[in-house]
Parts: structure tokens; sequence; C-alpha cells
């Protein structure tokens, strides 16, 4: 028998699962809609993905080595946070947007936190943030067509092509052209005809596998789905989150979506469109940031899709997943101190 | 043989170095109500009488006895009377003076159990097969080899709470001994056999009596609430040897496990067997063993030697290979809920823990930390490895303490107080 024994508090057995597991699987999940974006957006999609996964590494470990703490690169993190952000980022940006953009994610999003697990806002949303804030030109306007785009909005007059060419980018030309009185009938009847044109089988296909204008890990919702069925099949994710987002999401775009008045909506079109799968599936879930109890994930899902609907169908900018979660995130503190579980046997007191 | 085996107070010792002691001779006699006597489980002589490692840590009184291999009775083990005939008030007594404790493993004093207060009335006595862990057989064992005893046993138990209904709770793995306890059980008495879902925790009181009446304990209260009482099944075959032979518990079943043993088996052991003899009786260790556990995986006790006794509330020796256990140090809680989906008793595991680590054992307490039965789900579904029941542990104690360092303080004044009443 051996001299020494290992003494420890039970439990004596533990399931196996690892932050390390739970990152890499994420980003296994994630190599689908890499592949994809490739394939849409060319090499310089892998560009991007790259300088932006680099930097959020070199980042981590620098910032990390500065706080004299061990550095845990190795734990996928970081490589998640830098996949992600460049998963948020227009085909088109100059190169140094992902650069700095990871910078950002990693050193004010994560690490000024006290890193892993303490950080308040989703890195990768934060990065993206701040890109959006700081230059909003390069983040809305520098759309490539996607390889065999169909979108193209040319029927709209005096809208320039490119700078328009995502789903919601021309839905929402659309429709604030027949949302104005000045609107001529023939500009009246080419608005009817694109958004006929978006919620056609034809579009929604396109839009499924991925062959519109877009972030470049955003726009396939079946190589996402994959992803996440992935991660779901490992109970890396729950279905809580992105099932109420997604559901909020198609719900009041049924609801309010709609050119003639209630119930009008296209459900279908808003779910695959812009950042939804992206943001539901694999930000939205992000642990740290989201509500621990199931009660709380719903409340969280909801709210997001409720932001998310309030953005794209009233505020002011086309696509609104990402400024969502980033306020359910800040929220989630308070959404968890009341939502806790009701206690087994607990009596009454508590509504 | 500890002296100190249940919860509630150590017996003291009533026999001196040199002393002859024969089988069921009493050595320990008990110290308060919530405390039983202890007794000699073999024949032999009175080696010692000090402080011995404990399975429960450190070292702790016990007295050491030197076998003659005789084997021989001492003259009280006799039965207290015609077991059909004894009142609920003989059999409480009979319980406690052959020194019956829960046998799950709390281990706390079965006369004390069967004596709920007349504001609770108790309609209904469960068994506990459900076997509280993975790996743990020691239950199953014994109700495939005696049904007829344990059947008796509960018998008794209802009886002495003066209810009707018994249930037995068995998890539908263990049909061969669902059926041996429902052949066993007679024809003219209301006890129930009831298979149920296979699950960890299964065998915890509160989740046990859900499970089988829907009948929830409240927060911070006792099964008794509810007008239940359970007994783990091997404690109702300790009350059939004391009501029926008068036979003191000086032995239980204790599965021996795990990969590096050579032959896993269920022992009847004699209560006192130091632990590293049941390893040998097993063929001892093929393997590198880095962990020795008393109990279960899950709430289990880690031993730092195998020179220790085996004590009433022993329901298993486990050894684990060093590929078993997880040597690496925590991270930072992700805080990906995992722990709170899990918890049978839906508490927040991580906000406990950082409760706890801040410091704040009150908050801890008010979010329902004494509610946490340790049953280690949220530390076995943990990617960050948090050492969760770890701290839940250290809450509970650093509360105990706080408490009883109230009540000192309190009493200090009050004596204060009645000191200046006294020079007034």
């Amino acid at each position: 028998m051996p001299e020494r024994l290992v003494v420890s508090a039970s439990p004596h057995l533990r399931e196996g699962v690892s932050v390390e597991k739970v990152m890499y699987g994420v980003v296994i999940a994630l190599v689908p809609a890499l592949a994809g974006s490739i394939y849409f957006f060319g090499l310089r999609a892998v560009l991007i993905v790259l300088i932006s996964c680099v930097t959020a590494l070199a980042t981590e470990a620098a910032i990390q080595r500065m706080r004299r703490v061990p550095v845990t690169v190795a734990d996928g993190s970081a490589l998640v946070a830098g996949l992600l952000l460049a998963f948020n980022l227009p085909p088109g940006v100059p190169l140094w947007m992902p650069l700095v953009g990871s910078l950002f994610s990693i050193a004010i999003g994560k690490q000024v936190f006290g890193g892993l697990g303490y950080n308040v806002l989703n890195p990768a949303l934060a990065g993206r943030a701040f890109l959006t804030a700081s230059w909003p030109v390069h983040m809305t306007t520098a759309w490539a067509a996607a390889r065999a785009g169909t979108l193209s909005g040319a029927p709209l007059q005096g809208v320039d092509v490119l700078t328009q060419a995502t789903p919601l980018g021309v839905w929402r030309t659309a429709g604030a052209i027949l949302a104005d009185p000045a609107s001529s009938t023939h500009q009246l009847a080419q608005a009817r005809e694109v958004l006929a044109d978006l919620g056609s089988p034809d579009t929604a296909m396109h839009m499924f596998l991925g062959n519109t204008g877009g972030c470049i890990g955003e726009t396939s919702a079946l190589l996402l789905l994959i992803g996440a069925a992935y991660l779901m099949f490992k109970r890396y994710i729950g279905w809580r989150i992105p099932v109420s987002y997604i559901a909020t999401v198609a719900a009041l775009a049924w609801i309010f979506g709609g050119p003639d008045g209630l119930f009008t909506g296209n459900a279908l079109f808003h779910v695959l469109a812009g950042g939804l799968m992206l943001g539901a599936f694999f930000m939205a879930t992000d642990m740290v940031t989201s509500p621990v109890s199931p009660k709380g994930m719903l409340v969280f899902g909801v709210g997001c899709g409720l932001l998310t609907s309030v953005i794209r169908l009233v505020g002011g900018y086309p696509e609104g997943v990402c400024y969502s979660i980033l306020i359910m995130n800040v929220a989630t503190p308070l959404i968890d101190r009341t939502t806790r579980p009701r206690r087994f046997g607990e009596v009454g007191k508590r509504a | 043989m500890p002296l100190g085996q249940s919860l509630g107070a150590p017996a003291e010792p009533c026999v001196r170095i040199g002393d002859a002691v024969l089988v069921g001779q009493r050595i320990g006699d008990a110290s308060g109500f919530v405390s039983v006597p202890v007794h000699a489980p073999i024949s032999g002589k009175v080696a010692a009488v000090g402080r011995f490692p404990h399975p429960l840590g450190s070292e702790r009184p016990a007295i050491v006895i030197e076998g003659d291999g005789a084997d021989r009775r001492h003259e009280s083990v006799r039965p207290p009377g015609d077991p059909d005939s004894l009142s609920p008030e003989d059999i409480r007594r009979a319980v406690r003076d052959a020194g019956v404790v829960g046998l799950g493993g709390a281990a706390f004093p079965t006369h004390v159990k069967l004596s709920p207060p007349e504001s609770k009335p108790i309609d209904l006595a469960v068994l506990n097969g459900a076997e509280c862990e993975p790996w743990l057989t020691a239950d199953h064992r014994l109700m495939l080899e005696r049904p007829a005893e344990i059947v008796k046993g509960l018998l008794l138990i209802m009886r002495a709470l003066g209810c009707r209904k018994g249930i037995v709770g068995i998890e539908a793995n263990k049909m061969d001994a669902v059926q041996a306890m429902r052949g066993a059980a007679p024809a003219g008495a209301d006890i129930e056999v009831v298979p149920l879902e296979v699950k960890y925790p299964q065998g915890a009181e509160k989740q046990l009596i859900d499970a089988l009446t829907g009948r929830r304990v409240p927060s911070g209260g006792l099964p008794m609430d509810v007008g239940v009482v359970v007994q783990n099944v091997g404690t109702a075959f300790a009350v059939y040897e004391a009501c029926h032979l008068g036979m003191p518990l000086v032995r239980r079943v204790v599965t021996v496990a795990g990969t590096p043993l050579a032959r896993p088996a269920n022992y009847l052991a004699r209560i006192g067997t130091l632990v590293s003899s049941l390893v040998e009786q097993s063929g001892g260790a093929t393997g590198e063993v880095a962990k020795v556990i008393s109990g279960g995986p899950m709430m289990g006790v880690a031993q730092a030697t195998l020179d220790v006794p085996v004590v009433k509330g022993m329901s298993g020796v486990l050894l684990l290979a060093p590929d078993e256990i997880d040597w690496r140090a925590p991270d930072p809680c992700l805080r990906c809920g995992n722990c709170v989906e899990t918890c049978p008793m839906k508490l927040v595991p991580t906000l406990l823990e950082k409760l706890v680590a801040a410091g704040k054992t009150d908050d801890a307490v008010a979010a329902g930390l004494q509610d946490c039965m340790e049953c280690g789900s949220c530390g076995f579904v943990c990617p960050s490895r948090r050492p969760l029941v770890h701290s839940f542990k250290l809450g509970k104690y650093l509360s105990a303490e706080r408490r009883k360092a109230a009540a000192r303080a309190a009493e200090r004044t009050a004596a204060a107080a009645a000191e200046r009443g006294g020079r007034a």
C-alpha cells in the first residue's frame, strides 16, 4: 500500500468537463461557419480571422504576464473571443481593425475585470461595439458581396448597392420608403417588390445557406446551426437562451414587423437575417456573461429578443444583436438576483 | 472501537486496561439523550484506552481490544422479551441499549428518530434501500440475503412510531432486491415495496420522501414535519437484531470496492475492524492507490491512513487509482450554471461558494447553505473543478462557530449582569 494518500474534500469523482473542453468545443463548433466564410468571402476572411485570433492570444498572454498571474492562453477562451470578434466584422474592413478590436476585447473587455470568469461583457461584442462607435463607416458599409450574392437591392433608386447589401439593410431601406409619405407611387411599388423578394422562399434559402452580405461569420444559418447542434449535444450550451431569444425575435417580427399592420411581418426573414443565429447560439450563451439559473436564462433570452426587435424595427441601427446582448450582459447580476430558484421545500414568503 | 461513532456526544468508557470483555458487552456508556453506548465487537482483553485514528478525521477516543479468538458472547446478549409484545417504549430502549444508529452514513441515534414529539404524528415509515451512492452495494446485498429480518425490523419501527404504513424504496436497477423484499413482506401488514428511478441522489432522505409520497420536507425541517420517518435497510436489520436477539450493533455490511482492488466484496464486518485488514481480505491492491475513501465517491471522507476502524456509519471503503482522481487546481468559475441546474435542493452553489469565500457566512446561510446536504452533485458537474462542497462544509463550520461564540458572549453578559445585581 502507498505511503501517501491524497486527502481532499468530496466529491471524489468528477464528470470530466473542463474549461478547455468547453472552449475548444466552441472553437470546433465555429469551424463550419469559418469554412463557409472563406467560401463566401474569400481569403480576406481568413486574414481577418487570423489577425483577430493572434492579437487576442498575444494580448491575453501579455496582460497576464503584466498582472503576474499564470498565463492561461492555452485554455482556449481568448481564441474563442478572437474568433467571434472576427466573425462580427464586415469582410471589407481594413486589416488594422481586427487588430485594434481584438486588443480592446481582451484588454478592456476581459482582463481589466480580472480575466476569464470575471468579465461583465462578452469580450468579442465589447470589441465590436468599440469598433462600431469609433469607426462607424467602416463597420457599417464595408460589406463585400457574397460569392453568388443574389440580394441586390438594385431596384431601389439612388441606393448604393454595396453599402446596403445586407438583407436587413435592404429591408430597412424598403421599409423607410414605404413609411415616407413623400415616396412616389413608383418608389412604393419598387419597395413592395423588394420586400416581396426578401420574403421569397428563394431568398430565405440563400439566407439559410449564407449566400448573402453580412459579417464574416454570421451569414450562414445552416453552418451555425450545425455548430450549435454540436455544442448542445456536448451540453456545453443549453437550449434556454438561444430558443427564447430566437422565439422572441420571431414572434415580435411577425406581430410588429410587417408593412401592413399587425401580424403581417416575416418571422423567418428576421430569424435568418443579420447576426441573430451567431448571437443567439454563440454569444448570448457565453456562460460568464449570462445568468446561472434556468429561469434567469429564459429571462435573458427573452430580453435579448425584445431589445433586438426594438432596435431592428424602430431603432437607429439596422441590426441590434450586438447591443442587445451587451445590455443584457449588464443586466445579468440583476437577473441572477431576482431569478434565484425556489429552494427545495421552501415555504411561501418569497413571491 | 471508537467511542464516538454517531452524531451526538461520544460514549464514556466503562472498562479499564486489562479488563476481559465478551462480545456484546457494553464498554462505553451513552452520555446524553442524543448518544448511544458502544459494545465490544469481539471477546478478549482491553489493551488500550486512548486516542486513535478515526475515519472522520484526526484521532479520537477509542478502546482497543486484543481478541482471544473465542468470540464468546456476553450474558447481556439475550432477547429483551417476546418481540411481538414489545411496547414502543420497550423498542426504543432496546434499540438504544443496543447502540443502534442510522447505518446509511450519518449515524444519527435511531432511538431519537423513533421518538417523535407528540405534535408530529407519524403516519409512514420509509425504509431506504436506494443505496446512497454509486459503487456502494452494501444495502443491496443485505436486502438479498436478509429480507425477512429487514421486514421484521421495519414492523418494529412502525410499531415504535405508531404508524400503520411502511414503504421500502429501492432503485429500479435492483429488481432482485425488490422481489426479495416483496417476498418477505407478510400478507397482513401494509408494507409496500416501490421501485424508484435510478438517479443520484435518490437515497437522500428528502429526495426519497418526495419520490415516494410527493411530500416535500420544508426547508430547514425534518421528515417528521411531513409525518414520515426514514430508516436505512441496514438500520432496520440492526433493530431486528436488537429486539429479537438482544444483539447490540457490533457488525455491519461494508462494501469494499475500487478499481485497484483484486477482489471487491461486501463484508459483514465487526465494527472496529481495521480498514487495512478489509483491504487485505479483498486481496490487497493490485495497482497504485491514490485515494482511500470511507463511504462513497460523492460524499465519502478521504482517509490519510488505512489504519482506521470500521465505524457504525461506514457503508463502504473505496480505493481510487491515480488516474481516477483530479490532480489539477481549480479554474475560475465560468458561471455556466451546471451546479444550479443539478442541485437537488435547488440552491445556487456558485453563489454560496462566493459568499463563503468572502466571509459572508450569514448571507450564505440566508441563501440556503444549511439546506445543502453535501451530495457533491455540484462539484461533479463543475467544469472548473471548484471546491464547492469543501467551501460549504467550511461555511457551515464557521457559521456554527459564530453561533457558539455569540451564545458564549450572551452568557458572559448575563453572568456579568447577575454579578452586578448581586453586588447591588
